[in-house]
Order: C-alpha cells, then sequence, then structure tokens
C-alpha cells in the first residue's frame, strides 16, 4: 500500500525521480489540489486481453458516448479503427503470422497436439487516453477547459471548450478528437463522475480478465513491474512496459501498459514527447524573428534617405 | 517505411515475429491530423499581411511616407478584421469564442495570441479610422504607433502556434517556422505597399518585400535541411506543390520590387508584382499547413524518429539508462 495521502509533503517525491525535476511530481497538486487523494490510473495487461471489447460497450453505455460511424474497415475483428471523440476505448487486433515459438507448458497447445495453429499470434490491447503527467493538450487549451483533476487525470469541461482543436493537434498519442455533432473537443474521463464515489472506471469493472486494472498509480506501478517479470521468466522475454517511467517524454502516464510487441505496432507512438518541453525555444525564436522584422521595416524605411 | 533500427540490439527485444514492413498499426496515423479548415491558413496570411503593415505603416509614418503609410494602417485593419471572423468561424462552437480570454497561458501559444490580437485589433482600426477620416491625428499617430509595437508579435506567434503541435511537419521545424513566417509577412505587406501606392511613394514596401522573400527562402532551405524525415512533407505532394509556387511567386514579385526601386516602371508592373507577393505570401501558409497535416497523415513521420532516438539512446555506452519505453 502507498503512504496514505495526509501524511505526504506537498509535493511529494516518487522514488527514483530525481527532486528538482518536474518528472516525478504529482500533477493534482502542480495544479493547486492540496490535500488531494492519490493520483490514480490504469495499468492494462496486453497479456490477457481477450479482445472481447467490453470495455469499449462499457465506456459508450457509462459515458453515453454517441456512435462514431459503422465502417468495415478490413482490420481484423476491429471496426473501431482508433480513439476519437467517440471512441474513449479502443481494443486493436493485430495478426501475427509466423512461427511463434511457445514456451514449455504453454496452456495455448492444442492438448491433442494439433499444432497447426502455431503460426499465428493475436494480440490484443485495450488503448485508451495516457492522462499524461505533462499533459500537451491540457497545455496548450487556451480555454481552461481541459483540467487536472484532484485524482491527477485529465479531463474536458464540457461548458467551457469552444472547439478551437487545438488539443487535437497537440496530443502526441492521437487520442482527443473534435466531435462533428456538437463542435467540443472529448476524450476519456477516466469516469472522472465514478472516481467520485469511489467507483473504479466502467471499463476496468467490465473487463473480464482483468487485462484493465484501475488503482492508485503508485500501486499500479509495483504491479506492473512484477507482472512484466513474470511474463518475460514464463517466456515473452519480448513483454515490455510502455507508458510506465516517470523519466520519459510526457512524465510518464497516468494509463500505462505491457505490451508484447513494439509500441507502434499497436498504433502506439515509440519515444512520444510533449511538445511543450520545446516551448520555450520556440518563444526565443518567434522573439528574435519579431525582432528581425521590426529591423528590416526600419532598415526599409530608411534605405532610401541616405 | 523507416526500417531502421529493426535488427535488434534493444534489451528484451529478441525477435519473436521476423519483421515485417509493420511499423504502424494498418498503416493508421499515429498523430490526428488537424480538424482546422482552410480558415486557419487563410488567417496565418492575413494576420501576417496585418502585423508587418503595422510595423510598415508605423516606419512610414516616422519617416514622412504618409501615402504608404494610411495605404498600410488601412490594409491592417481590414486584414486583421477578417482574420478574426476567420478565427471565430474555425471554431467548432463559434458562439464561445470569447472564452479564449478566460485565461492567459504562456503554455499556449493560442491564448498568448487571443490576448495579443485583442488588444492589437482595436489599436489597427483606430490608426486606420484615424488616418481615413483624418479626425483626432495624434491619437491616431499613437495607436499607429503601439499597433507598429505589436506587429511583429501577431505575425511570429503563429509559427509557435504551429510548433506546438504533434504534428511532425510542423514541430520539427519550430525553429525555422518563426522566421519563415515573418518572412512571408514582410513579403505580403510589401505586396500591398506596392498595389495601394504609386512606385515612387513604395520605396520602403519595396526593399521590405525584397528583406522578406529573401528570409522565407533562406527559412524553407534550413527547413528542408535541418529538420530530419518531415522535411520530405515539404517537398512533396500539395504542400512541396504550393511551397514551390509560392517561391516562384515571391521571386516574381521581388524582381518587380527591385525594378521598381531602380527604375521607373509602369503602374501595371508595380501592381502585378505587388499582387505576385501577396499570393505568394498566402499560397506559402497554405504549403506550410499542408505540410503539417501530410506528415501527421503518414505514421512514418511520427514513427521513424522515434524509434531513431530510441536506438542513439540505447546504443552509446554501456548500461545507459534501462529505459522500460520500448
Amino acid at each position: 500500500m502507498s503512504t496514505p495521502e495526509a501524511q505526504r509533503p506537498d509535493r511529494p517525491q516518487q522514488p527514483g525521480a530525481e527532486p528538482d525535476r518536474d518528472h516525478g511530481l504529482d500533477p493534482a497538486a502542480r495544479a493547486g489540489h492540496l490535500d488531494h487523494p492519490p493520483r490514480v490510473g490504469f495499468f492494462t495487461d496486453t497479456s490477457v486481453c481477450i479482445g472481447c471489447k467490453a470495455c469499449e460497450v462499457a465506456c459508450k453505455e457509462w459515458n453515453a458516448v454517441p456512435e462514431d460511424g459503422l465502417l468495415l474497415t478490413g482490420m481484423s475483428y476491429d471496426n473501431t479503427a482508433g480513439l476519437s471523440a467517440s471512441t474513449w476505448r479502443h481494443v486493436a487486433f493485430i495478426e501475427q503470422s509466423a512461427v511463434v515459438p511457445r514456451p514449455a507448458g504453454d496452456t495455448w497447445a492444442d492438448p491433442a497436439g494439433d499444432d497447426s495453429d502455431g503460426d499465428l499470434r493475436w494480440l490484443m490491447s485495450s488503448d485508451v487516453c495516457k492522462h499524461c503527467t505533462e499533459a500537451a493538450c491540457l497545455d496548450v487549451c487556451p480555454t481552461g477547459a481541459l483540467m487536472r483533476t484532484e485524482f491527477g487525470t485529465v479531463v474536458v469541461q464540457d461548458d467551457i471548450c469552444n472547439g478551437c482543436g487545438y488539443c487535437v493537434s497537440a496530443c502526441p498519442f492521437g487520442v482527443i478528437g473534435r466531435r462533428e455533432t456538437d463542435g467540443g473537443a472529448h476524450k476519456c474521463t477516466l469516469c472522472y463522475d465514478r472516481l467520485g464515489d469511489g467507483l473504479e472506471p466502467a471499463c476496468a469493472k467490465a473487463c473480464p480478465t482483468d487485462s484493465i486494472q484501475f488503482g492508485p498509480l503508485d500501486e499500479l506501478r509495483e504491479v506492473a513491474q512484477q507482472r512484466v517479470t513474470e511474463v518475460q521468466d514464463a517466456g515473452r522475454p519480448e513483454a515490455r512496459l510502455y507508458g510506465a517511467d516517470p523519466a520519459d517524454g510526457i512524465g510518464g502516464a497516468g494509463a500505462f501498459f505491457l505490451l508484447l510487441d513494439r509500441p507502434e505496432v499497436y498504433g502506439l507512438p515509440p519515444d512520444p514527447v510533449v511538445t511543450t518541453r520545446d516551448l520555450p525555444r520556440m518563444w526565443r525564436h518567434a522573439g528574435i524573428a519579431a525582432a528581425g522584422l521590426a529591423a528590416a521595416a526600419v532598415a526599409a524605411c530608411r534605405g532610401g534617405r541616405t | 517505411m523507416p526500417a531502421g533500427g529493426r535488427r535488434g540490439g534493444e534489451k528484451g527485444d529478441k525477435q519473436v515475429v521476423p519483421q515485417a514492413e509493420l511499423t504502424s498499426y494498418y498503416g493508421l496515423p499515429v498523430v490526428k491530423e488537424t480538424v482546422w479548415g482552410p480558415d486557419i491558413p487563410s488567417y496565418l496570411f492575413l494576420g501576417g499581411l496585418a502585423g508587418a503593415s503595422s510595423v510598415l505603416a508605423a516606419g512610414a509614418q516616422l519617416s514622412g511616407y504618409l501615402e504608404l503609410a494610411r495605404a498600410a494602417k488601412t490594409g491592417a485593419a481590414g486584414a486583421i478584421s477578417l482574420s478574426m471572423a476567420a478565427l471565430v468561424h474555425d471554431l467548432g462552437r463559434p458562439a464561445r469564442f470569447v472564452n479564449m480570454l478566460r485565461v492567459f497561458k504562456v503554455t499556449s501559444p493560442m491564448s498568448v495570441g487571443s490576448w495579443v490580437l485583442s488588444g492589437y485589433a482595436p489599436l489597427t482600426l483606430a490608426a486606420a479610422a484615424s488616418a481615413i477620416t483624418g479626425k483626432l491625428p495624434r491619437a491616431g499617430v499613437a495607436a499607429t504607433l503601439a499597433a507598429g509595437l505589436l506587429g511583429p508579435v501577431v505575425a511570429s506567434y503563429t509559427a509557435v502556434l504551429l510548433g506546438d503541435t504533434a504534428a511532425p511537419g510542423w514541430h520539427e521545424a519550430h525553429r525555422e517556422l518563426p522566421y519563415l513566417f515573418t518572412g512571408s509577412a514582410a513579403t505580403a505587406a510589401g505586396g500591398l505597399g506596392l498595389v495601394a501606392v504609386p512606385s515612387r511613394a513604395a520605396g520602403p514596401a519595396a526593399r521590405l518585400a525584397v528583406l522578406g522573400v529573401a528570409a522565407e527562402l533562406t527559412a524553407e532551405r534550413l527547413i528542408d535541411r535541418r529538420i530530419g524525415p518531415a522535411a520530405e512533407a515539404y517537398r512533396t505532394g500539395r504542400a512541396g506543390a504550393l511551397l514551390r509556387a509560392g517561391q516562384l511567386l515571391g521571386v516574381t514579385g521581388a524582381a518587380g520590387a527591385g525594378a521598381a526601386l531602380l527604375g521607373r516602371p509602369s503602374r501595371t508592373a508595380a501592381v502585378l508584382a505587388g499582387a505576385a507577393l501577396l499570393t505568394g505570401s498566402a499560397v506559402t501558409r497554405f504549403g506550410v499547413f499542408e505540410a503539417g497535416r501530410a506528415s501527421a497523415r503518414d505514421p512514418k513521420y511520427t514513427v521513424g524518429p522515434q524509434r531513431e532516438r530510441l536506438r542513439e539512446a540505447s546504443s552509446p555506452p554501456a548500461g545507459a539508462p534501462g529505459s522500460s519505453v520500448t
């Protein structure tokens, strides 16, 4: 169990994080939520995902997310295609046709000894908003509609968003979208309404295999470390955690994953970096360019005189 | 497409499946393409035209080119009015445009821009109104000078607006875009001056246009050389065609502006040069906008450089941070 919140200092330091870097810091505290509950998130263990899409359905139902187009994509069992304004959980299906070495005692093996399916590996993964520690969508939102909750999650306030669409271009994961019907930006809220009542998010609640685990982020990170070692030891050395490291380009994700292949295979960026990290340099160059324009105008106006 | 770094070498990255060309999820984009429509590149052009025109108006006012100053003030007021209309029109919920002024955030170039515009636009309108009606001349000059100070900011912040996104073509060019955009703004303002004022009174406009085109060409060259794979998005497709057209129009217009400075060209020739400069500036903005869109659409621009970054980070010293990102 993690330290009770009441005993924590205002700016708690996570083990392993350098004290004076922002990465490990508690985003809720940085956003001004003093005396807040522990930061929560998702650990999505794709090694036990069975592709049932109960998470997609539960999310749609609980949050009354509208229909987002019915299409036949031709992408395995995935006709959802990706996260968007009206899809907040998305189950990816990847068929890998090649000989997959099976670990000893693999329970997938046909008891009759028929190994004819041995050349197919099916990866399934339920994607969701990462609720980044350093969230680009939140940084660039000009209205303050995107906010950091007391749980450390990132939520759009629908009554404030004016549909400028900046967050859509800023997200390094392509999560948030603008809905055609109402013009506003929408994404996963980590079931903010349920959290307030002590309930877990609808997707985690509905997941029959516990592929989607919900809880305090500190605890989830420990669970995930154990799990990835377990899966590797069981003969899947390719298992890896994605988004669990507070030193990565987004300060660590609030929703992170155990993957069985490279992130890009699942449609995830291999090394996302929040765009606002470069913002000071951008403003500096813009300042120099602005001064250059002023200087050019002065030169142009004096040019003919001498 | 980018197959670099496929031969493994990363910890825990044993080849389970012989690597196919699959470096993305069914070729789908990783980041989302912008939802902004043609209103936004139009605004990039018009905002630049307004900002640089205000600088030119202030300079012309102070150095006695009063006819040029009046034209530039009028142009700035007209361009910024159209700009604001385009910006509101592009919102998903236009009725809520005032929410832009609900907070001020330096981390949001759009927030900064909204505040700058809300100070700048009234100044340009006041400056133009005074110049046209001849009323309140002192206040008019004060507004002209104040708008002239804010003008460069209006012309340059839009580069940060695009750079501060996850679209590889925009983000990777965040160092160069400010110079391209202020150059393009100067080109447009110079072009407007050449169209509006007879050549003998348009010297500053012609000189500004030549400097603007030079800055644009330099910045585009730097983008091509320095930003890595995303530069391809500036060279190819619609973006490439638009940018090449913009260069051609800019160089043609600059040549006309040069002729206007050296000789006494016909009024028609000067107007055509000015029109080429204005069109070139607009076409360039649409080209940059398209390059960003194209770079977001194709996952190779997102995945390739990130994969390369990981490879570089993991290869040199043994025992480098055993990051678990991959």
